[in-house]
């Protein structure tokens, strides 16, 4: 699976579990690269986020990589869940 | 250097904090005559690296100086948790900035005291959410900002904000702006009459100023909260709220010790009560210095992964929570042993003060909520760390 298709499968996820909506703020209006707390993401968004992904894609996040800069960005969190699929 | 550093504070604790702490409490005034005292010790400096002038204590030190002024005044105590909290932010984030490092130097030579305004009319205690934005004019910025509280903020030389980084920005997109003194403007909108902590004088008050684009922190305020301000708080208010445990069971101790001598041979019936508090006080002081350990670990080593880590904010979430309820717990049995002397405010074994002193330990930052951010980390937490 490309890196490509794991960030629209993470962008679909973030979508219901990111609680940005909520703020008034349009997913698409934030790109792969933004930050998704700069967005509004709050660090208890961000763990629904994790059980969101986890369910998605059937994984499970090591303890080291629950670290707040992998859930940076949707290109951050594809990247992590890439490596993770990979190994 | 670390050891005679604490043995000062808890110095100024003994000599100038205990006598001054009653009139503190009662007027609800600045503990002035302790951090003039602390000053002239160096205190203020502890936190800046050695390096730049400063004491370069550890964590582990300057957790272990709030416990010994915490048991003589909570007040002062606090006060100087929060402003080595506010310097190991600036000291951890400056990134080779020279004008960051000269400003760390005079905190240490000219023992400036800094204040914390994250607190804003609108997010109330959100501290992630401003509404306050720089406002870029040539080369210099300026800011406005509405704050619920300013701890001591009448007080401070210096004040470290945060505000949105340009007036567009996301109410998240926030920045640590310095405003020196004389460059700002602080109004108070009102009054701080607490039930304790009465001398940290946290009023409501608006703060207009600018300053050089330097005193803008280039480190996003979600990664310095994240990796110093929100552990390096926890740590030491917990060992506030130690120290204020420790003098409730001190002073419960000695009333029972006087009955026990008045009628020697039989111990008081209270006796048992007080140990039962005593063996707490032993769990919060193993809670609080082997959580001190681990985050002064991971700050000696600059790991500042395993800081921002969940594993990292689980822990000292569970720092706070446990702490906040042990103490208030034990002021309380304290208060129990000593019965009506400790229930009246004009006896030597009042324990009043330290009681209305540590009830504030819940509610800065509310436990429910740490509760529902680590139910969430439970879930997702593998326990691996």
């Amino acid at each position: 699976m490309s890196e490509k298709s794991i960030a629209l499968r993470v962008r679909r996820v973030a979508a219901q579990c990111a609680q940005l909506s909520q703020l008034g703020v349009d997913l698409d209006s934030v790109r792969d690269e933004d930050s998704l707390y700069e967005a509004g993401m709050s660090s208890r968004a961000s763990v629904n986020l994790m059980l969101g992904l986890e369910g998605e894609f059937d994984i499970e996040f090591p303890d080291r990589l629950l670290r707040r800069d992998v859930f940076e960005s949707i290109a951050s969190i594809a990247s992590a869940i890439e490596s993770l699929l990979r190994s | 250097m670390a050891r005679d550093a604490v043995a000062e504070v808890a110095r100024v604790g003994r000599e100038v904090a205990r006598a001054a702490a009653r009139a503190v409490d009662a007027e609800g005034r600045f503990p002035a005559e302790t951090l003039a005292a602390l000053k002239a010790c160096g205190a203020l400096g502890a936190a800046v690296p050695a390096e730049l002038g400063g004491g370069g204590l550890g964590l582990g030190a300057l957790a272990e100086s709030c416990t010994a002024l915490a048991q003589h005044c909570a007040s002062s105590a606090m006060i100087l948790a929060m402003h080595h909290i506010q310097v190991a932010s600036l000291a951890d984030h400056r990134d080779g900035s020279r004008e960051i490092d000269a400003y760390l130097r005079r905190v240490a030579a000219e023992q400036r005291l800094i204040a914390s305004v994250t607190s804003e009319v609108g997010p109330g205690g959100d501290m992630r959410r401003s509404v306050a934005a720089i406002a870029e004019d040539g080369a210099r910025f300026s800011l406005k900002k509405q704050a619920t509280t300013i701890s001591y903020g009448r007080e401070a030389d210096d004040l470290l904000l945060t505000v949105r980084r340009h007036a567009g920005a996301s109410p998240h997109d926030q920045v640590l702006v310095l405003l020196l003194a004389g460059e700002y403007v602080l109004t108070p909108t009102g009054a701080w009459d607490a039930l304790g902590m009465r001398g940290t004088c946290s009023i409501p008050a608006v703060v207009e100023g600018g300053g050089a684009p330097w005193q803008v922190l280039a480190t996003p305020f979600g990664d310095v909260a994240a990796q110093s301000m929100v552990p390096v708080s926890h740590v030491l208010w917990a060992s506030c709220w130690l120290g204020i445990a420790i003098d409730a069971v001190a002073i419960a101790r000695a009333k029972l010790r006087g009955e026990a001598r008045a009628r020697a041979g039989t111990l008081p019936p209270e006796a048992a009560r007080l140990a039962e508090t005593g063996a707490k006080l032993q769990l919060l002081r193993s809670e609080v210095s082997a959580a001190t350990a681990d985050c002064a670990r991971m700050r000696a080593a600059g790991d500042r992964d395993a800081l921002a880590s969940l594993g990292t904010a689980l822990r000292m979430n569970d720092l706070k929570l446990s702490a906040s309820r042990l103490a208030v717990d034990i002021v309380g049995e304290a208060l129990g042993v000593c019965g009506i002397a400790g229930y009246r405010n004009d006896s030597p074994y009042s324990i009043g003060r330290h009681l209305r002193d540590v009830l504030s330990a819940p509610l800065m930052i509310q436990n429910q909520r740490l509760l529902e951010t680590n139910a969430g980390l439970w879930m997702v937490g593998k326990g691996e760390a």
